[in-house]
């Protein structure tokens, strides 16, 4: 059945750690059903989706999170009025806590979601994981959760070496010595504040799961993927699909456990002893286009559900599929950061949204155009190399 | 089915002896050696019909050719392509 709606896509940052906003889009591009639009929406001038040929129809600058929720509802309020949006599909761990809890208030917008509520998100949490396994028996390695540093020196009569030592939000580090731990403890905390999360480690090999829940304890999706190629922040850069029923089970029984709705990635390694949840991510993850290329598209099937159609299990999925990452440069024109830097919004050449029109800008070199000053350009932002966003609001 | 037989009918296994294990997303390349002890696997056969099948590509002595299969079976045990507890009779 064709999807004809306007979906808002976020986490276009596509770096060495990239976001899984273009993934996403592929995916739903790639299915001939697809028949709707993509805005995507982004942080900063240069997230490289924003560039790629083809991939959206219009986009917007978003505020940051860090300037409260407000901010962040008039802009989507704007992104619904000037484009169309129906649907919003985030893709940041960031992003959520602005978002869940106020799916309503998204809906009295006309934007739709399939998001966790705001006590599924805070279970899975790396600070509280250990809950699953005292509540719901899955298995999740021992770990304490610290907010100050005095119990670090005391590490090695609770926890054999090595540990991970786990920021809040993000990172973990492999400590095999209690200095390393004690200055993992540190960095961890003043990157990402407290508390700080030490884990026991689990040695052996990692998997990962793409999946999607109904939020009734049933699984809608889930795709299983071992990483081939990792960065040097163990990040995938290639995987393959691959079918384990004790992977699966592990998986189902965590959605269960939390009665997850919406997408989400687990991290899974299995021991000598069998598998260990270490994570779970409250999003899609980077690679979630390899579930359309395997047979299961659980981004558009998650635009679907927040679109109001009513939640139906994914197709399964097939083995032996990978994604091999790559790093490209696109080419563009510097007049193509114009409309996204000035104004903060853009739209694709093709012009397929029917929207009060941009205000057309003559058809001049790159250059002129950027020397041609706009009602919103200010000296500051034409003299830089690359000018900052300038959002509605600020006051720059 | 018995779990070799599970894990071995699972392996993918091109005519190039490119080797795909779905279970733990582990590729390997095989020469043409082992392609016909996979397939003499895959096909149920035991120690017997290895060695047979060898035979008619190689010309050394049959003990030489239950040795070799022997130790084949451990390094595909060794990559978790098998149980560790097969044993091939």
């Amino acid at each position: 059945m064709a999807f004809t709606k306007t979906v808002a896509v976020t986490g276009l940052n596509a770096g060495d750690n990239p976001g899984p906003g273009v993934a996403v889009v592929r995916s739903l591009r790639s299915d001939p059903n697809f028949q709707g639009r993509v805005v995507g929406l982004a942080y900063d001038v240069m997230d490289p989706g924003l560039y790629l040929p083809d991939l959206l129809d219009g986009a917007l600058l978003l505020p940051y999170p860090s300037e409260g929720r407000r901010a962040l509802f008039e802009r989507l309020a704007y992104a619904r009025d000037r484009f169309g949006v129906d649907v919003l599909i985030p893709t940041l761990d960031s992003e959520l806590p602005a978002l869940l809890g106020h799916e309503e208030d998204l809906a009295a917008l006309g934007i739709g979601t399939f998001l966790p509520t705001r006590a599924q998100y805070d279970v899975r949490s790396k600070a509280r994981l250990a809950e699953l396994a005292a509540d719901h028996g899955i298995p999740v390695p021992r770990a304490e959760v610290l907010v100050e540093s005095t119990p670090m020196y005391t590490l090695h009569e609770r926890f054999e070496f090595p540990v991970v030592v786990k920021g809040v939000f993000y990172g973990a580090t492999v400590c095999r010595t209690l200095d390393e731990a004690v200055g993992a403890f540190h960095a961890m905390a003043a990157e990402w504040g407290i508390p700080v999360i030490v884990q026991e480690y689990v040695d052996g090999e990692e998997f990962n799961v793409c999946a999607v829940g109904d939020g009734l304890g049933g699984i809608l999706g889930a795709v299983a993927m071992k990483k081939l190629v990792l960065t040097k922040q163990g990040k995938g850069w290639a995987g393959v699909t691959i079918v384990d029923d004790g992977l699966m089970d592990l998986a189902r029984r965590t959605i269960e456990a939390l009665r997850w709705r919406g997408p989400c990635e687990l991290e899974v390694m299995r021991s000598a002893d069998g598998f260990h949840l270490l994570e779970i991510n409250p999003r899609f993850p980077a690679w979630c286009d390899l579930t359309a290329g395997a047979g299961q598209n659980q981004p558009l099937g998650v635009a679907r559900w927040a679109a109001g159609e009513t939640p139906e299990p994914l197709a399964p999925y097939a083995p032996g599929i990978a994604f091999i990452r790559v790093s490209l440069d696109q080419i563009v024109p510097i007049s193509a950061l114009e409309a996204i830097s000035t104004v903060g919004e853009t739209r694709a050449p093709r012009e397929k949204i029917p929207t009060a029109a941009v205000p057309a800008r003559p058809a001049t070199s790159p250059w002129e155009s950027l020397a041609t000053p706009t009602a919103l350009a200010t000296p500051t932002a034409l003299a830089a190399p690359f000018p900052a966003p300038l959002l509605p609001g600020s006051d720059r | 089915m018995s779990l070799a037989a599970e894990r071995l009918s699972n392996l993918a296994l091109s005519p190039t002896g490119f080797l795909f294990d779905p279970r733990t997303g582990t590729t390997f390349t095989v020469n043409p050696t082992g392609a016909a002890i996979l397939e003499v696997l895959r096909d149920g056969g035991g120690l017997q019909d290895v060695v047979d099948r060898l035979a008619d590509r190689f010309a050394t002595t049959r003990a030489d050719l239950r040795r070799d299969a022997m130790e084949y079976v451990r390094v595909l045990r060794d990559h978790d392509l098998l149980p560790a507890d097969f044993e091939l009779e």
